[in-house]
């Protein structure tokens, strides 16, 4: 089984990313569920989505707490939550930045979401998207494959950028 | 209880809470509280100011408050007060309730308690519909305001409670807006001069419910007002008194299509119905001058 | 069609397939996704239904209530709290025979002020006459929400049903989702003596003491001959749509010395125990009723017993567990676990049949020793 924990910001789609996620193991013939975490949720809040994806048939509820990668959409978080916590021996972080970040002698990857997104114009009441294009970069590395990452945010999305987007971020990610 | 001619300083809410990013309800309630004064116990039941509270062992706000059953604050505070005046206590009894509790689930407690005299000021905050569960909507709702429960606009209006407390004569009851604070604050302050049952309705803008940018909520509060879509008045002993920013709007309203177009949840709606609204300011504007005027 | 969806989403996609004549209901987190999604298939056209958004829970089943006696297919949904408040007429829906589903997002009772997943909300309706199921996964929630409208308009039935998902675990995460086209699946509504004034009479009249009782024993006859009719039903699905269920599920439970027994998704996530235990050496199993009214019967013959409440009676304990007892006249070990949404993992499970004191109730966070 595959354990990601997804950090980001209410608002954010921190939420639709874990769902994206999971419906694109789902295209691969996988099993996936995906989970957001509530405490208070207000807009701007840390939120916290879990995703599990596996071979057969996944019978666990509890909390991830050791994931395999930790994904970080909103560095700004980071102030406030320890990402980190729990990641495995050997797991990965990928982050949202433009710039490459350290983590701790973890292996790290990044894209700049953000920028992908509004070169896109990929922008909703003043916020860029970033749960489709996150579903590309996770391709990349190999979580889920990218035909399925494209036919994830087909079914859910109308909206071609919001593909583009997702490729552009496959392309940018250095594995 | 003296009339304070400025607003202290004093905060009771303290900072940090979990309230959304432009709450007006929170607006509300640092006025309200400002105005009650430290010899005051509140009464919450479930909705937003309830949720911002925060989490156990801590809470946001520096008076007693009991947090109650959502249908049931009007009730507890009837016991609450009952009691604390029975002993001699003059400690103000406030119940901060939405729209929600007051309008629909608790209407019958709220009718019940001022029915009986309960020496108590309920404040209803009006953020329009259920906040606290996602903005569904309430009897609050306006009529053609998108909520999650009705996507293509509220087809009934506006439930008025102001007139069902009306029915209940109490000493004293007002109508304000978080976007007008110094208003709120010496409502608020009036009210607690009487022995209760006394009202304080408070509109609440909401941006994640009225779908605008959180900057914008006194704005959005303000034209509220300024187009008649909300009245500001009070009454005392049942006479009543339009406050000075609706006597402007009645001379001269702000178009409706400004206060809708701020707001998402008003997207789309067609004109027959905005036509409705309008005719349901003028015939509120002509109602409320008639009443003003009578000796 | 396979995707992804919420047991709250799930179970509107269900209920929109169900074609009830009204819903009547009020949000409460963690259900009101459930309300919301019916009232934009209602608005979008999708499905004919009336929609009432109705000021209480306590009105949502008393309108269910008026519905039904009209001779409608009625349906809502709650939680907690909302369940509470509307008590005097969930007893008042089964009394009058009327075939009500509804779906509650089981969620703790305050004080304090909790949202999160428990099951004494659903307990506490356990004497009223409704029909009870739990739950575990999205599939299940999908999948009973439909059995339950053919369940409770069978003729040999005529109570009302309650399907139960644990709050947030299960209402708010995504699972994969495989719908159906029920077709015939659930025959059209046909509720008895519907209000009619060519035919006139009194509906819930004044009863005396020389009457109430036998409809009493009818409601109880009518629980009973449930069993059969639930059997039947899961037949008819599983042939139709290839999925089993029954009265309980079990897990590497036929030649296990020692069972764990719980409701909604600790049931299922104690099979992740049951597979760490055997490798242990240790031949666990896991038993997770569904049926909770009409309570099932479990073969538990020779084997130890750990029982699982996610509820609590005070004054009496665990009302899982003591109904184990009473049925199957055995001793088990009670472990009071997940109150208030309290995290329960597989780990968890597995200690608690490790360390298990058979005749002893524990109370997990609380007792010193596991």
């Amino acid at each position: 089984m595959y354990e990601i924990r997804i950090h980001s910001r209410g608002g954010q789609g921190g939420v639709t990313a874990a769902r994206l996620l999971a419906t694109a193991a789902l295209h691969d013939g996988k099993f996936a569920t995906a989970c957001p975490f509530y405490g208070a949720e207000r807009r701007g809040a840390p939120v916290v989505s879990f995703v599990r994806i596996d071979d057969r048939p996944i019978k666990v509820y509890s909390q991830i707490r050791e994931p395999d990668l930790v994904v970080v959409l909103d560095a700004s978080v980071m102030d406030v939550i320890d990402v980190l916590h729990g990641l495995k021996t050997g797991g990965r972080v990928f982050i949202n930045s433009a710039h490459p970040r350290e983590f701790a002698g973890f292996a790290a990857h990044h894209a700049d979401l953000t920028g992908i997104a509004l070169k896109e114009n990929l922008v909703v009441s003043g916020s860029p998207i970033l749960n489709t294009p996150v579903i590309g970069a996770l391709a990349k590395l190999g979580i889920i494959s990218p035909g399925s990452a494209t036919s994830a945010i087909r079914e859910m999305f109308a909206d071609e950028r919001n593909v583009r987007a997702a490729e552009a971020a496959y392309r940018e990610m250095i594995v | 209880m003296d009339i304070i001619a400025e607003i202290p300083e004093t905060e009771y809410v303290l900072k940090c809470t979990s309230a959304c990013a432009g709450c007006g309800d929170s607006l509300a309630l640092r006025y309200v509280l400002k105005a009650a004064g430290p010899d005051t116990v509140l009464v919450m039941p479930a909705g937003c100011t309830a949720a911002f509270q925060g989490v156990y062992p801590k809470t946001a706000y520096t008076l007693p408050v009991v947090n109650i059953a959502f249908s049931a604050a009007a009730s507890c505070a009837s016991g609450l007060s009952t009691f604390l005046r029975a002993k001699g206590k003059k400690t103000k009894v406030v119940v901060y309730a939405g729209d929600g509790a007051t309008l629909d689930i608790g209407l019958s407690a709220v009718s019940g308690a001022f029915e009986r005299r309960t020496d108590f000021l309920y404040v209803c905050y009006d953020n329009e519909a259920y906040g606290n569960t996602g903005m569904q909507r309430s009897g609050a709702t306006p009529l053609g305001a998108k909520t999650t429960t009705t996507p293509a606009g509220k087809p009934e209006v506006k439930k008025d409670i102001d007139t069902i407390i009306a029915a209940h004569e109490p000493p004293y009851q007002a109508t304000a807006c978080a976007s007008y604070p110094q208003d709120l604050f010496r409502k608020v302050q009036k009210a607690l001069m009487f022995t209760g049952p006394t009202f304080v309705h408070v509109l609440s803008p909401c941006p994640p419910g009225w779908r605008y940018s959180a900057e914008k909520t006194v704005e959005v509060g303000k034209l509220a007002v300024t187009s008649g879509m909300w009245v500001l008045y009070e009454r005392e002993q049942g006479k009543l008194t339009i406050s000075p920013p609706s006597k402007a709007a009645m001379k001269n309203p702000v178009p409706l299509e400004e206060y809708l177009a701020l707001q998402g949840r008003f997207k789309g709606i067609d004109a027959t119905t905005v036509e409705h609204l309008k005719e349901r300011i003028a015939g509120n504007f002509r109602r409320l001058a008639a009443e003003e005027a009578e000796p | 069609m396979r995707k992804i969806a919420t047991g709250n989403k799930a179970v509107a996609e269900a209920v929109k397939q169900a074609r009830p004549d009204v819903v009547a209901a009020y949000p409460i987190t963690p259900q009101s996704e459930i309300v919301e999604t019916i009232a934009e298939y209602i608005a979008t056209g999708q499905l004919e239904s009336q929609f009432i958004p109705v000021e209480s829970e306590h009105s949502s089943m008393a309108a269910c209530i008026g519905a039904s006696i009209a001779g409608a297919r009625t349906f809502t949904a709650t939680s907690s709290h909302g369940l509470a408040y509307m008590h005097e007429m969930t007893n008042w829906a089964a009394g009058a025979r009327l075939p009500v589903v509804m779906v509650n997002v089981n969620r703790a009772l305050a004080p304090g002020w909790n949202i999160w997943a428990e099951h004494t909300d659903a307990i506490q309706e356990r004497d009223t006459g409704w029909l009870q199921v739990f739950v575990s996964t999205v599939q299940e929630a999908y999948d009973t929400t439909l059995m339950a409208f053919r369940i409770a308009e069978h003729n040999d039935v005529l109570l009302p049903v309650m399907v139960n998902l644990d709050g947030f675990t299960l209402s708010h995460i995504m699972q994969p989702l495989d719908t159906v086209e029920p077709g015939d699946f659930i025959p059209p509504v046909h509720t008895p003596n519907p209000v009619d004034p060519a035919h006139p009479g009194g509906y819930g009249t004044i009863t005396g003491p020389a009457d109430q009782f036998r409809f009493r024993y009818e409601m109880e006859r009518s629980m009973q001959q449930a069993k059969a009719v639930i059997g039947e039903t899961e037949q008819e699905f599983a042939r139709r749509f290839g999925r089993t269920y029954g009265a309980a599920e079990e897990y590497r439970a036929g030649d296990a010395d020692v069972v764990v027994i719980a409701l909604g998704t600790l049931g299922k996530e104690a099979e992740v125990a049951v597979d760490i235990l055997r490798n242990e050496g240790i031949k666990a199993g896991s038993v997770r009723p569904r049926w909770f009214r009409p309570f099932p019967d479990l073969d538990l013959a020779g084997k130890e017993v750990v029982v699982i409440d996610r509820d609590y009676s005070f004054g009496f304990g665990g009302v899982l567990a003591h109904a184990i007892r009473s049925k199957n006249l055995t001793k088990v070990y009670c472990v009071i676990a997940g109150l208030g949404g309290q995290e329960v993992t597989y780990d968890d499970i597995a200690e608690f049949v490790r360390h298990r004191r058979i005749g002893e109730e524990f109370w997990f966070g609380v007792n010193d020793r596991v």
